[in-house]
């Protein structure tokens, strides 16, 4: 059944569903991208909620002129314009008076979604019928999806995506450094209004699909999942699309093949489900490895220590090193060095002698500074240098025990 | 309006709708300094998987295990959201994002699986709330204030309300003075030796405590609101931070009431015949006041200083 799903077999709604998801998806998370990287993502959740009153608003007014209060392009008419409504008073109470950012969010939603459901109750009073279709809105309902729905929502994708692809250089220079785009010339305040109107533009096409809730975690998930895995931000973006687009798939997949699971709901699941993985075992900034690196690093540390003890000749008591001397084949078994483990070891007391040298010499600060107690002195100093320091050292001598 | 009337269907409502106000922006004062104010949003997203888990173990709709679902979910997110911003080095906003609409997603797909639905918890209450049905039926004018057989039967939440405000004022009374220190100046509260990291999970739980009970009451957009605008619409009154807690609950219960009577009469002096959502307009409410204050509040301007002095 979900292979079928997967595979666009399940009949022609279901089919509409997944490309409409998909879309909404990848445009979704590459719009998503630009918030996240301008350290703004939680924006998106004042936008969706300020969507609900613009909602009611334009299904009271085409109810009450005779029309079918749930045509979807008022409704979203209606949503885009509260929307800015919202984001206009998001930006004065940030620019005018001295609240933080995040207090201009909490309070723009929570006043308009109030306010929306203040008017969802008129609506339910005022008794017009047929206003079943306004609750989806909320959660979201895509079973209902039309072909019309399916085209607004598919229009509206391929659009915000052009317009993206048009802008998406001075909006990553915004995002990465506003004071160095300002000093260039580029209008920073108009380039940040037009990633809100594209964030306000997938939210509004999104609400069908996921509901105004849930629309923020399909912008918000997809862009720090594509985070985990590269740090050039075009890819970053494309990543986040790619993310986006498939837990939409996915998502709606999923949903048609099995009843009582919202389309919405799973969708956001799935894209946490990718970015759980990202945490977990994308390469560099992944969970695994850190914890490899970190590891890698204590062998390291506790294999030079233990060559530097054998060096002089002091026992070594930490089980972690002499399990790592010895599975390196530098000490038997009765912890006595190997003759691999003398000379290794020698010249780990040497290479500490010839540290000491460049540290104590002004004229190899530079590379004094790498010193970490690890490194490799012929990394960091050429042939010619080295041969100089051991001048000054002495000849080798031969290591005891 | 006479007591045979307002007593039963308006003043529990009226009364709990306060405290719930109250019991949020007291924390809210707080948070909003230490630019935590979302936090209110994301524990009232979040407690709605608590609240369905619960309902699922028990098969009951009773307030203990649900306030216990609720509160376990809020600090379950604060933990995760702590734990992806330490391991994935993400700014604080978008790991927020994410455990919030995750966790709300979830919840959502619960209930759908497990048709709930049925039973008074549906999602549309949860978010609304339903401050209007809290009515005291066994009232029948102001002496039933006195009627022990009455007062028996008082609305539960009035009295789980009265007990988290009182809980949630002792604790801001008490800490009142490490809490000022700490939010504005942490490190000089370290070097008192005072444990912020501590006293900030304290203070969120505090706000989670707060968020839970009121969202069983009156519904998740009063939480949010009064999390946020009191205390924001009190900081444009006032430079000091007793002011602005002492402004932000007269804004908190004003909106409550004022809230409430919009609500509840609104609609009959405009001609029309049925209430309209209490809950949105409170919120709705403070919002005007945040507005009103934004524009000409004294101290509204980033500088401090009063304007025009």
């Amino acid at each position: 059944m979900l292979m079928d799903a997967l595979l666009l077999q399940l009949g022609y709604n279901a089919t509409l569903v997944a490309i409409g998801a998909t879309l909404l998806g990848i445009s979704a998370g590459v719009t998503g991208t630009f918030l996240f990287l301008r350290k703004r993502a939680l924006v998106s959740d004042a936008i969706s909620h300020a969507t609900l009153p613009g909602v009611c608003i334009a299904f009271i007014l085409m109810a009450s002129f005779g029309g079918d209060g749930r045509n979807l392009i008022g409704l979203l008419l209606g949503s885009a314009a509260s929307a800015s409504a919202g984001l206009w008073c998001l930006n004065w109470l940030t620019r005018n008076t001295r609240l933080a950012e995040d207090a201009a969010i909490g309070s723009v939603l929570s006043v308009f979604f109030g306010f929306g459901i203040v008017l969802l109750t008129v609506i339910q009073t005022l008794g017009v019928g047929r206003q079943a279709g306004l609750e989806g809105f909320l959660l979201g309902s895509t079973a209902g999806m039309l072909w019309a729905d399916a085209m607004v929502i598919a229009v509206g994708g391929a659009v915000t995506l052009l317009l993206i692809l048009l802008i998406r250089r001075p909006m990553t220079l915004v995002a990465f450094d506003p004071e160095y785009a300002a000093a260039r010339g580029l209008p920073v305040s108009k380039i940040d209004m037009a990633m809100m109107g594209l964030v306000m533009a997938v939210t509004v096409v999104g609400l069908k699909i996921v509901g105004l809730i849930l629309i923020v975690a399909l912008l918000i998930i997809p862009a720090v999942t594509a985070r985990f895995w590269t740090e050039r931000s075009d890819y970053v973006v494309l990543l986040a699309g790619l993310a986006g687009g498939l837990s939409a798939y996915v998502g709606a997949a999923m949903s048609a093949s099995a009843p009582n699971l919202p389309t919405g709901p799973i969708i956001v699941l799935m894209s946490f489900a990718l970015f759980l993985l990202s945490l977990l075992f994308a390469p560099n900034r992944g969970v695994l490895a850190a914890v490899l690196r970190h590891l890698r690093f204590q062998r390291r540390v506790h294999l030079r220590q233990g060559l530097l003890a054998l060096a002089q000749g002091q026992p070594i008591y930490e089980k972690l090193t002499l399990r790592l001397l010895r599975r390196g084949g530098l000490v038997r078994a009765d912890g006595v060095a190997t003759s691999i483990g003398k000379a290794r070891a020698a010249k780990a007391l040497r290479d500490e002698r010839r540290w000491a040298v460049v540290r104590s010499d002004h004229a190899h600060e530079a590379a004094a500074a790498l010193y970490d107690g690890l490194r490799q002195i012929e990394s960091v100093l050429t042939q010619d240098q080295i041969t100089e320091i051991d001048r000054q050292i002495g000849g080798p001598k031969e290591v005891l025990a | 309006m006479s007591g045979e009337e307002f007593v039963p269907l308006s003043l529990t409502p009226l009364l709990i709708g306060i405290f719930a106000a109250v019991a949020c922006a007291l924390p809210g004062n707080f948070l909003l300094l230490r630019k935590q104010a979302l936090i209110g949003d994301a524990i009232s997203h979040v407690v709605l998987p608590g609240i369905v888990v619960a309902f699922l173990l028990t098969g009951a709709i009773s307030a203990a295990p649900m306030m216990l679902g609720a509160a376990g979910a809020a600090v379950v997110a604060v933990v995760l959201i702590e734990a992806i911003r330490r391991l994935g080095r993400i700014e604080p906003g978008a790991a927020m994002g994410v455990v919030f609409t995750t966790m709300f997603a979830g919840g959502v797909l619960l209930l759908e699986q497990t048709d709930t639905s049925s039973v008074h918890l549906d999602v549309e209450h949860a978010l609304y709330g339903n401050l209007e049905s809290l009515i005291w039926l066994d009232a029948t004018g102001w002496s039933s204030l006195l009627d022990p057989v009455a007062l028996a039967y008082l609305p539960v939440e009035l009295s789980r309300m009265a007990l988290t405000l009182l809980a949630v004022s002792l604790f801001i009374a008490v800490f009142w003075r490490v809490l000022k220190i700490s939010t504005f100046d942490e490190g000089f509260a370290r070097t008192l030796g005072i444990r912020t990291n501590l006293l900030g999970l304290a203070l969120v739980i505090t706000a989670a405590v707060a968020a839970v009970a009121a969202f069983d009451a009156v519904g998740s957009i009063i939480v949010i609101a009064m999390f946020i605008c009191p205390p924001a619409a009190a900081r444009m009154m006032s430079n000091q931070l007793e002011g602005q807690v002492a402004w932000s609950v007269g804004f908190a219960v004003s909106s409550a009431v004022l809230g409430y009577v919009l609500a509840g009469y609104g609609p009959l002096w405009l001609g029309a015949q049925d209430a309209i959502s209490a809950a949105g307009m409170i919120a709705t409410v403070s919002g005007l006041m945040l507005a009103i204050t934004a524009r000409f509040g004294p101290c509204r301007n980033r500088s401090g200083a009063p304007v025009g002095v």
